[in-house]
């Protein structure tokens, strides 16, 4: 087969000594700003860019790319252990993670994150090298009336992280959509709900959002129970690796994870979370323990850790088939190609065989390598819950802070942080589910710009959604996730019941 | 004599304060450069300034160079601080064009670049229109003669509304004599996902940098109708919206400024620097690679066409109903 001919090439490049090198210290460094919530792979590579100038382009790729899987691994670590996300795409792994953490299980807890993440790299990078032609294909059918369609279906699955009480989830989603909608409207470019702040033009970063909410809102939380006698210190139990029972639990979410996280990374608005979010409701639904969601079960780790890495490897897909950027860190790379003069484009695979191939070979590398990195810190990693609370927390929100400064060097970034701590710590206080702020602000905006993208596109006809195939099909599957299991119920009921059964 | 010691000692006494080396009877050099950006690293204002560090390093015109960036809505929130922060510092420079005249009027600021120093405008980029390689529209005359039948029918994709891609075609709109609130623009976050839109054939026609849909042209998957350049362009067989018949010219033009407050031999010295920068042959190699059109304008002409530019784009996002 051709590609594995490439492929054998392409490892040929990528495991010269040198590459190698390039290779680890990627990994390396994605790795310690995963960790970081305001260093993002996208800034990290434009602050490295100027090496372009100085190392051969297939050596500069690797290292980037080794950057951009690494960032994924970190940025796990952080939201299981201290519930602080270092990247939006871990935003649903602290939901479970950090339960499963103060559970005594932070070890295993990390082994299936980087396992999964491992398993996930692994299949979505050999998914770039053999089928990624058909995957792009498919992916650029997707107009906005069916990103849309999609978003519905994300948003139906939020049902998953409400909570027990409606009406709490249903404000905290609200809440959450209210801030995405600060900032410029993309579409009339006008401000809204800026209140005459130039620095909230571009809209409130994400990310300062989950820190604040679930760091900062926690060390506010932990320090007004110290104040009123209470304490809690986590203990360890069990063993630090993962048990047969937990391995079995992990296995298919990862698959599953994969799954999702593959394709709807190679979409051009896909991007890392949406899979995430979807995989931890699917988990929900399969796992034969859904009692232990919201509580530290492991399937909540293992899917989306799996969904983000994959989807890491699906934006890849455009990238190198069509040239196309569809996040901002691809976006960043072809500039890295352009500063070459090497044109990313449709022509890439066939211009630079050697470039391309031997990339993919060392993401293969590189995985490898990040899970020997990440297995053996997690002893070290772990240790970290058994510094007392208040130093550790102390330390958690100098650590926010920094993060969030890091992004914009914006003070006005700072405040908010503050401001949404304080939040965060009344909702914890009276028990609303803080999950659904962060999906509204993520799925909110893309939902409401892909319906509007749609509108201007159909000339304002609304059956769009329904008469493209594609997206009715989703809006389908939408309508069975919330009327299916009511629907089943309904049927077992009436086989069950011997009086309809008679008749 | 100043000599680099005492340039040193001189510059950490005063902190930031105006620091030109003058060695001797060489050239004029700066031994640091102080570049603002008011964007996010790795946009088209953040490699320019990486590229003039790059260049004016190779042509030995400064000893090295400190970027700052300073993110967001298009430059508006960068100004402010580049005003009152970097006031009378004769060694620095801000990187601008015409994204931040249009952004400064749609998001109503009280600042423009009047209040800061021109000091050259070095690059543009040309836009184009694109169709999908199988699209009714052969020519421009095609998509100007759907546009005129029903605007509502030719969804046009491009980056943010209000932005050049948006002005050119409001541009275009008005001069073939549709009315521009009445065109169908579809705004997506950048030319990546215009590009996935248009080749998903999910938009009739869409604008962007002509760099932005190069290679897809190039690959057969796009098709070019006409490009805003002023003429021909060698090596791109695609005519221009003038010869055409549509009288549009449209640069997204790239350039320098010096803080407002700097004098005129500060401002002369740091004028000279840039223009020897841009007649360096690195200068043109990093345009050539880049794709960049060098279109360098010095001095009062570049004060003059700012302000020219700010009253064009002024009234072309009024058509819009974004002014």
């Amino acid at each position: 087969m051709d590609s594995l001919q490439h492929l054998a090439s392409g490892f040929a490049v990528a495991l010269t000594p040198i590459n190698l090198m390039w290779c680890l210290i990627g990994c390396t460094l994605g790795t310690a700003i995963g960790v970081l919530p305001g260093l993002g792979p996208a800034l990290t590579i434009a602050l490295l860019l100027p090496i372009t100038f100085k190392v051969e382009p297939t050596a500069a790729f690797i290292l980037f790319a080794g950057i951009y899987y690494g960032a994924m691994y970190g940025g796990s670590t952080t939201s299981i252990l201290l519930n602080t996300p270092g990247e939006s795409a871990t935003i649903v792994t602290a939901l479970e993670g950090n339960k499963m953490a103060r559970g005594g299980r932070a070890g295993a807890a990390l082994a299936t994150s980087a396992i999964g993440s491992f398993v996930a790299g692994t299949i979505g990078t050999l998914g770039i090298a053999f089928v990624a032609p058909v995957v792009v294909d498919i992916a650029l059918k997707f107009g906005p009336a069916d990103y849309f369609s999609l978003m519905i279906l994300a948003f139906v699955t939020v049902s998953a992280v409400l909570g027990s009480s409606a009406v709490r989830g249903l404000s905290a989603l609200f809440f959450g959509i209210w801030l995405g909608l600060i900032g410029v409207d993309l579409q009339t470019g006008q401000a809204r709900f800026t209140f005459g702040l130039q620095e909230l033009l571009d809209g409130v970063n994400v990310i300062v959002v989950a820190v604040g909410l679930f760091a900062v809102g926690e060390t506010l939380y932990m320090a007004s129970r110290r104040l009123s006698g209470g304490d809690e210190i986590i203990p360890l139990r069990g063993s630090l690796w993962m048990t047969k029972e937990e391995w079995s639990r992990s296995w298919k979410p990862w698959l599953r994870g994969t799954a999702l996280g593959f394709p709807i990374g190679a979409m051009p608005a896909g991007g890392a979370e949406i899979p995430t979010f979807l995989s931890y409701f699917i988990e929900k639904k399969f796992s034969k323990k859904p009692e232990e969601f919201g509580h530290g079960a492991i399937e909540g780790v293992a899917g989306p850790e799996a969904a983000n890495n994959a989807s890491a490897a699906g934006v890849l897909v455009p990238m190198l088939t069509l040239g196309l950027p569809t996040s901002a860190t691809a976006a960043i790379m072809l500039s890295a190609f352009q500063s070459y003069g090497i044109n990313p484009g449709p022509m890439l695979l066939t211009t630079q065989p050697q470039l391309v191939w031997g990339l993919i070979a060392s993401l293969l590398i590189g995985n490898v390598m990040l899970l020997a990195l990440n297995l053996p810190m997690i002893a070290i990693w772990v240790k970290m819950l058994q510094i007392p609370a208040p130093i550790l927390y102390a330390g958690i929100l100098v650590f926010a802070t920094i993060g969030t400064y890091g992004i914009s060097q914006s003070p006005i970034d700072l405040i908010l942080l503050y401001l949404i701590g304080a939040v965060g710590y009344l909702m914890r206080r009276y028990d609303f589910p803080t999950a659904p702020v962060i999906i509204g602000m993520i799925l909110g905006p893309l939902a409401e710009q892909n319906f509007r993208q749609a509108m201007t596109i159909s000339a304002g006809d609304w059956t769009v959604f329904f008469t493209r195939p594609l997206s009715a099909s989703i809006l389908l599957l939408a309508f069975i996730a919330v009327a299916g299991p009511k629907l089943y119920e309904l049927a077992k009921a009436r086989k069950s019941d011997p009086a309809l059964a008679k008749s | 004599m100043i000599t680099k010691r005492d340039l040193l000692a001189g510059a950490a006494a005063v902190g930031a304060a105006a620091s030109f080396g003058f060695q001797g009877a060489q050239a004029q050099t700066v031994d640091l450069l102080k570049i603002f950006v008011p964007a996010a690293p790795g946009g088209g204002w953040d490699q320019t300034a990486r590229m003039i560090e790059n260049a004016m390093r190779g042509a030995k015109l400064i000893g090295g160079a400190q970027i700052t960036n300073v993110p967001g809505a298009g430059g508006a929130v960068g100004l402010p601080q580049f005003i009152n922060q970097w006031k009378g510092q004769g060694n620095s420079l801000m990187v601008a064009g015409m994204v931040m005249v249009g952004s400064l009027i749609a998001n109503k600021s009280a600042l423009s670049l009047a209040q800061v120093t021109p000091i050259a405008r070095l690059t543009g980029e040309f836009q184009a229109i694109v169709v999908p390689a199988d699209s009714p529209f052969k020519t421009i005359k095609d998509f100007a003669d759907a546009l005129k039948a029903d605007p509502t029918k030719v969804p046009v994709a491009g980056g943010s509304a209000g932005g050049s891609d948006h002005i050119l075609l409001g541009m275009i709109a008005k001069a073939v004599g549709v009315p521009a609130p009445k065109v169908s623009y579809v705004a997506f976050s950048g030319g990546g996902p215009a590009t996935a839109a248009l080749l998903g054939s999910q938009v009739a026609a869409g604008i962007s940098g002509y760099g932005e849909f190069g290679e897809q042209i190039k690959a057969g998957k796009l098709r070019a109708l006409a490009i805003s350049a002023d003429k021909r362009q060698t090596g791109i067989d695609v005519p221009t919206l003038k010869e055409s018949g549509i009288d549009v010219e449209l640069f997204n033009w790239r350039g320098v400024f010096a803080p407002p407050g700097v004098s005129d031999e500060q401002r002369k010295a740091m004028t000279d620097i840039v223009q020897k920068m841009a007649a360096s042959t690195e200068w043109a190699d990093i345009c050539k690679k880049q794709d960049w059109t060098q279109i360098t304008l010095v001095g009062d002409d570049y004060a003059k066409y700012i302000a020219s530019e700010t009253t064009r784009i002024g009234a072309i996002l009024k058509d819009l109903g974004l002014a």
